[in-house]
C-alpha cells in the first residue's frame, strides 16, 4: 500500500499541516514532515476534512440497476468527498433480509470507492404492516445498525413503538421517513400559497411534522434512539429542538436541497424539482439553516435519489419524486452554511462526518483526523466556483436541480483508507 | 401582438382639404346615381376603418338627392389579406352587412387610398362568401397608382400621382380631428395611419 | 399575446379586450350562409385530447375548421399515466407532423406548461384543460358570455360556487375576471376551498344566501361524483341544501343576474332543474359563444406571421 503525504493542507480550516497517510491511518500530522517514499499530494489552499459520511443514499441496486449501482453510486459518493455511504433499503427486492443487506454490503466491497453500509427495512417490504428480521440483518455481515422504510412512512403507532424497542437491543436506530399517509394522498408539491395556484395537490408541513412529533413522543415513552430523515420544515426544526431540551434521544437530517431551493421552483412544472418531502418555503430553508447551525439538526445527509432520464422526461404527476445529491452536497453546505457564516469547518466536519458517524454507529469513518484515525480524508478547495454540469456526474443519472447553477467548491482528493479514489478532481 | 401605429406625429403636405373632399364625395355620389341609373339596389360597403365613413358620407348624399335610404355597412378584409402572414396577428375591424344583404343587389365598395389594389382583391373574396352581388363596383377618395393588380377603381375623388416612397394619409373628422389629404415625403419614416395598400 | 396560452394570467388586459372583441366579430359569422374564413388555410391545429371532453374538443374543432385550418384530432386517453406512450413520444410525434398549433387536454396539472417548456414541439401550446389547474378558454367564454349580458364586466360582481378546490374553471375564471375588473366571490365549503385562496385577487364566502342576491352573475360549478364520497362534505343532500341553486334562492337574484354554468351539469346537485332550463341560464349560449372565442384564440396566435426564434 503505497504512502501519501498531504502538504499544507488547512485541517477543518485550520493551519496549514502536512497528513502522512501509511497503512491506511493517518500516520503523522505536523510541519514540514519527511516525504521520503510517499507520494506527495501539494494541497496548498485546499481545506482537509474527514471523510463525508452519507446517513441517506439511494445506490437503487439489486433492481433498478437502469437508476443507480452501488458501482456507480459509490463513484459519485467518492466526487463528492464521502468515504462512507448508507445505502436505503427501498430496492426491489427491499432490504428487508440478511439476504440482501449482505448482497448490497458485498457489492460495497467489491466496488472500492467507498464503504457502503446498507439500512435494513423496519416492515417487510416497506409495507408499514409487520417488523421485518431487524435482528438478523443486525447480525449479518453487513452489520446494519439503521434501519429505515424511507420513502415510505412507519406510520402505524403501534408498529413504530415496538421498532423503536426493538432495535435497542442492538443498539440499532430507527430512521423515519415522517409523512402522515392519509395527509399525503396524491401530494405533488408543498402545500401552501402556489399549490393551489398551480392546481397540484398539496403536501402540507403538518403531514411531516404530526409524525415528528408522535416518533418524539414514543421514543421518549420507550427510551429509544429516534433519527429523523430529510426535516424540511420551520415547525419540525421547532419540534425536534423542544424534544432535545426534554432530553428526548433524537437525531435529525436536512438534505442539501432543503437547505437551497424553494417550493417557487415547481412554478417551472419541471419535475427534475420534485422531491419527497417537497421543496419548501423560504422561510423553512432559513429554518433548516438555523437549525443545522445551533445544532437541532445534527447531519446533512444527501437523499441522493437517481431516476433514469425517462422518469423525469414528462408530466410533473407522472415523474418520480427525487433528486441527485452526493456530488454536490458540499458545495451547497460551503454556499448555504459556510460562506454564509453560520457554520465554519469544524461544523462541517461534525454535521457530515462525525455526527453521522456516530448516528450509523460506524466506527471507522467519522474520526478527527489524527494519528492513529482511519485515513478517510477529503481535500476540498472552498476557492473555486463552478456550473453543474449534469453530464459530468458520475452517476448513471442525470436529474440534479442544479444543472446549469454555479456553485462554489470542488473535490479535489478523497481517500479511502489511505488509498486515494479521486485525485486532481477525477475519479481513480 | 396587434400593435397599431403610432399616431401620425408630422404633418405633411395637405393636397385635398375639408372642402375638397366633400366636392369629391358630392361628385362620387352623383356618378354611382348616374352609372346604377338611380339608388333602387345599390349597397356601400365601407373597408375600415376609414372606409366606413367615407361610405356613410356618400350614403347621406345618396339619401338628400334620392329621398331615400341606402343600406350602408362595413366589410373587414383582415381575414382575407395575402399578406396576413408577414406581420403579427391584426385585431379584426368590424364587419356590419345591411339586412338586406347583397344577393342581386349592386355593391359599392367605399375605401380611403387605392394603392397596390390588394385590399380590393381581399374585399373582393370576403364579399364572395357572403352572397353574390349582382355588381361590385368601386369608390375610392384617392387613387395614388401603383396597382400590382388587374384592378381599377370606378368612381375616383382624385387622381393623386405619388412616388413609392411617398406616403398617402386621409383623415376624416369623427374619426380623426379634421377631414384632409396629406402626403408625407421622403425621409418621413413613421408609419402613417389610416392608409390604404 | 403570448405564443402560448396555459393560463389566464398569461393574458393582459388588452390581450383579454382583444380576444373578446375578435370573438365579438367572428360570432356573427354564425348567421352567415358561409361559416368558413381562410385566416389559418395551411396551419394543422392538433386537438390532443389525453382526457375524454367531447364537447371542447369539437368546440376547437369547429373554431379551427370555421378559420380552414387542418384538424387533427388525437385521442390519447389514458396511454401517459398508465405507462403506455409518454406525453413527450406523443409530442414528438405531432411534431413531426408539422403541427402549427397544439391544443391540449390532459389530466396532470401542468402538462400543457411542460409541452410548451420543454423543446419537445415548436408550435403554439393551447390549454384546454390540465388536471385542476386552469381552462384558460373556458374563462374566456364565460367572460363573452358575461360580456355580451352585462356590457362591460368593471365593478360586476360576479360568484362562483361550488367545488373550487378542484375546479380549473375557477381559477381561470378567477384571474382572468380579475384582469377584466370584475369582483369575484368564490363561494364553497372550506373543505372545496384551495390553500392559499387568500392570495388570490377574489373574495370568499362561505355562505351562499348571502352573496347571491348582490351578485350579477352566478356561475355554478359541478360537482364530481367522485368527490361525494371524498369526505369534503358530509352528504350530497347537505352539499345541494347549503350551496346548490334551487329556485328559492334564484328568487333571491336581481332580475338582470345571469345564471352560468360550465357544464356538464348534475341536475339536482349544484344546480336545479328549473334554474337550469330558466330564462336566466345561458349554459346552452355558452356552448355557441364557446366556438367564437376559440376561433379568436387560434386566429390571435396563428393567423399572424410565425413567432421568429425562441419563446414569447
Amino acid at each position: 500500500m503505497s504512502t501519501y503525504l498531504i502538504r499544507n493542507a488547512s485541517v477543518l480550516g485550520g493551519d496549514p499541516v502536512d497528513l502522512l497517510l501509511r497503512d491506511g491511518v493517518v500516520a503523522e500530522v505536523g510541519s514540514g514532515l519527511d516525504a521520503e517514499g510517499a507520494e506527495v499530494v501539494d494541497a496548498t489552499g485546499l481545506v482537509a476534512l474527514p471523510g463525508l459520511v452519507d446517513l441517506h443514499t439511494h445506490l437503487r441496486e439489486p433492481g433498478r440497476e437502469d437508476a443507480e449501482t452501488v458501482e456507480s453510486g459509490t463513484r459519485a459518493a467518492a466526487m463528492g468527498g464521502f468515504t462512507a455511504v448508507h445505502a436505503m433499503a427501498n430496492t426491489e427486492p427491499v432490504a428487508d433480509t440478511a439476504g440482501v443487506v449482505e448482497q448490497v454490503w458485498r457489492l460495497g466491497r467489491e466496488a472500492g470507492f467507498c464503504d457502503v453500509y446498507p439500512v435494513g427495512a423496519v416492515t417487510v417490504g416497506l409495507q408499514g404492516e409487520r417488523l421485518a428480521e431487524l435482528g438478523a440483518m443486525a447480525d449479518s455481515a453487513a452489520r446494519v445498525r439503521v434501519f429505515s422504510d424511507d420513502g415510505k412512512c412507519v406510520s402505524d403507532a403501534v408498529l413504530m413503538r415496538r421498532a423503536l424497542e426493538y432495535v435497542k437491543a442492538f443498539d440499532g436506530v430507527v430512521a423515519q421517513h415522517a409523512q402522515e399517509p392519509r395527509l399525503t394522498e396524491g401530494a405533488q408539491m408543498n402545500e401552501g400559497e402556489l399549490s393551489g395556484k398551480l392546481g397540484l395537490t398539496g403536501w402540507p408541513a403538518v403531514a411531516e411534522e404530526a409524525v415528528i412529533a408522535r416518533d418524539c413522543l414514543l421514543a421518549e415513552h420507550v427510551g429509544s434512539r429516534l433519527h429523523v430523515c430529510h426535516v424540511s420544515t420551520a415547525g419540525s426544526v421547532q419540534i425536534v429542538r423542544e424534544a432535545k431540551a426534554r432530553g428526548v434521544d433524537v437525531t435529525a437530517e436536512a438534505c442539501p436541497h432543503h437547505l437551497i431551493l424553494t417550493d417557487e421552483l415547481a412554478a417551472t412544472y419541471d419535475p427534475i424539482y420534485k422531491v419527497n418531502p417537497p421543496l419548501r418555503t423560504r422561510a423553512d430553508v432559513e429554518a433548516l439553516r438555523a437549525g443545522l447551525a445551533d445544532g437541532t439538526i445534527d447531519i446533512v445527509a444527501t437523499d441522493h435519489a437517481p431516476h433514469p432520464h425517462e422518469d423525469k422526461d414528462c408530466e410533473w404527476a407522472a415523474a418520480a419524486f427525487g433528486m441527485l445529491g452526493l456530488e454536490t452536497a458540499l458545495s451547497i453546505v460551503q454556499e448555504t452554511m459556510v460562506d454564509a457564516g453560520l457554520l465554519d469547518w469544524a461544523g462541517v466536519a461534525e454535521r457530515m462526518s462525525y455526527a453521522p458517524a456516530r448516528i450509523g454507529r460506524v466506527a471507522d469513518h467519522g474520526q478527527p483526523l489524527e494519528p492513529g484515525s482511519p485515513a478517510n480524508v477529503v481535500l476540498y478547495d472552498p476557492s473555486v466556483r463552478r456550473p453543474v454540469d449534469p453530464a459530468g456526474s458520475a452517476s448513471l443519472s442525470r436529474n440534479t436541480p442544479y444543472r446549469g447553477m454555479e456553485l462554489p467548491g470542488r473535490v479535489v482528493a478523497t481517500f479511502l483508507r489511505g488509498r486515494p479514489t479521486v485525485l486532481d478532481g477525477a475519479l481513480v | 401582438m396587434c400593435a397599431q401605429p403610432a399616431p401620425e406625429a408630422t404633418p405633411g403636405r395637405v393636397v385635398l382639404d375639408a372642402r375638397d373632399i366633400a366636392r369629391a364625395l358630392t361628385r362620387i355620389s352623383h356618378e354611382i346615381l348616374e352609372r346604377n341609373k338611380g339608388a333602387g339596389d345599390l349597397v356601400l360597403l365601407g373597408i375600415p376603418s376609414r372606409g366606413v365613413p367615407l361610405a356613410e358620407r356618400i350614403a347621406e348624399r345618396i339619401t338628400s338627392v334620392e329621398g331615400y335610404d341606402v343600406p350602408t355597412g362595413s366589410l373587414d378584409v383582415t381575414m382575407y389579406r395575402d399578406d396576413l402572414r408577414l406581420k403579427p396577428a391584426r385585431a379584426l375591424l368590424h364587419t356590419e352587412i345591411p339586412e338586406s344583404g347583397i344577393d342581386g343587389r349592386t355593391v359599392v365598395l367605399v375605401d380611403d387610398v387605392l394603392f397596390s389594389g390588394r385590399t380590393i382583391r381581399a374585399a373582393l373574396d370576403a364579399l364572395n362568401d357572403i352572397g353574390r352581388p349582382r355588381a361590385v363596383r368601386l369608390a375610392v377618395l384617392v387613387d395614388r397608382g401603383h396597382r400590382e393588380l388587374p384592378i381599377r377603381a370606378d368612381f375616383v375623388g382624385k387622381n393623386l400621382p405619388t412616388s413609392l416612397v411617398e406616403r398617402v394619409r386621409v383623415t376624416l373628422a369623427g374619426v380623426d380631428e379634421v377631414d384632409a389629404v396629406t402626403i408625407h415625403g421622403e425621409g418621413d419614416t413613421s408609419e402613417p395611419t389610416g392608409e390604404a395598400s | 399575446m403570448k405564443r402560448h396560452l396555459l393560463s389566464a394570467a398569461d393574458l393582459s388586459r388588452d390581450d383579454a379586450e382583444l380576444v373578446l372583441s375578435t370573438a365579438a366579430e367572428l360570432r356573427s359569422l354564425a348567421d352567415r350562409p358561409i361559416k368558413k374564413l381562410p385566416a389559418l388555410r395551411g396551419r394543422t391545429v392538433v386537438n390532443l385530447f389525453f382526457e375524454d371532453s367531447t364537447r371542447t374538443r369539437i368546440s376547437f374543432e369547429a373554431a379551427a375548421k370555421r378559420l380552414s385550418a387542418d384538424v387533427i384530432n388525437f385521442s390519447a386517453k389514458g396511454s401517459s399515466l398508465s405507462k403506455g406512450e409518454s406525453l413527450k413520444d406523443t409530442a414528438l410525434t405531432l411534431e413531426a407532423m408539422g403541427a402549427d398549433a397544439v391544443v391540449v387536454r390532459h389530466g396532470a396539472s401542468g402538462a400543457p406548461h411542460r409541452l410548451a417548456h420543454s423543446g419537445w414541439v415548436r408550435s403554439s401550446v393551447v390549454n384546454a384543460g390540465d388536471g385542476t389547474h386552469e381552462h384558460p378558454t373556458q374563462a374566456l367564454l364565460d367572460a363573452f358570455t358575461m360580456t355580451r349580458h352585462l356590457g362591460s364586466l368593471d365593478g360586476r360582481r360576479v360568484a362562483i360556487v361550488g367545488d373550487v378546490l378542484h375546479s380549473r374553471v375557477a381559477r381561470s375564471n378567477a384571474l382572468l375576471l380579475a384582469t377584466l375588473g370584475a369582483e369575484v366571490t368564490l363561494v364553497a365549503p372550506p373543505t372545496l376551498l384551495p390553500v392559499g385562496v387568500d392570495s388570490w385577487p377574489v373574495e370568499t364566502s362561505y355562505d351562499l344566501d348571502a352573496v347571491i342576491p348582490k351578485a350579477d352573475v352566478v356561475m355554478m360549478l359541478r360537482v364530481q361524483r367522485e368527490r361525494m364520497n371524498g369526505g369534503f362534505f358530509p352528504t350530497p343532500r347537505e352539499y345541494s341544501r347549503r350551496y346548490g341553486l334551487d329556485g328559492r334562492r334564484m328568487a333571491t337574484l336581481q332580475d338582470h343576474t345571469i345564471v352560468m354554468h360550465p357544464g356538464p351539469m348534475v341536475r339536482g346537485m349544484e344546480i336545479s332543474a328549473d334554474v337550469a332550463d330558466s330564462d336566466r341560464s345561458v349554459i346552452v349560449e355558452q356552448v355557441t359563444n364557446g366556438v367564437a372565442v376559440r376561433m379568436a384564440v387560434l386566429y390571435l396566435l396563428l393567423g399572424g406571421a410565425q413567432p421568429v426564434g425562441g419563446d414569447e
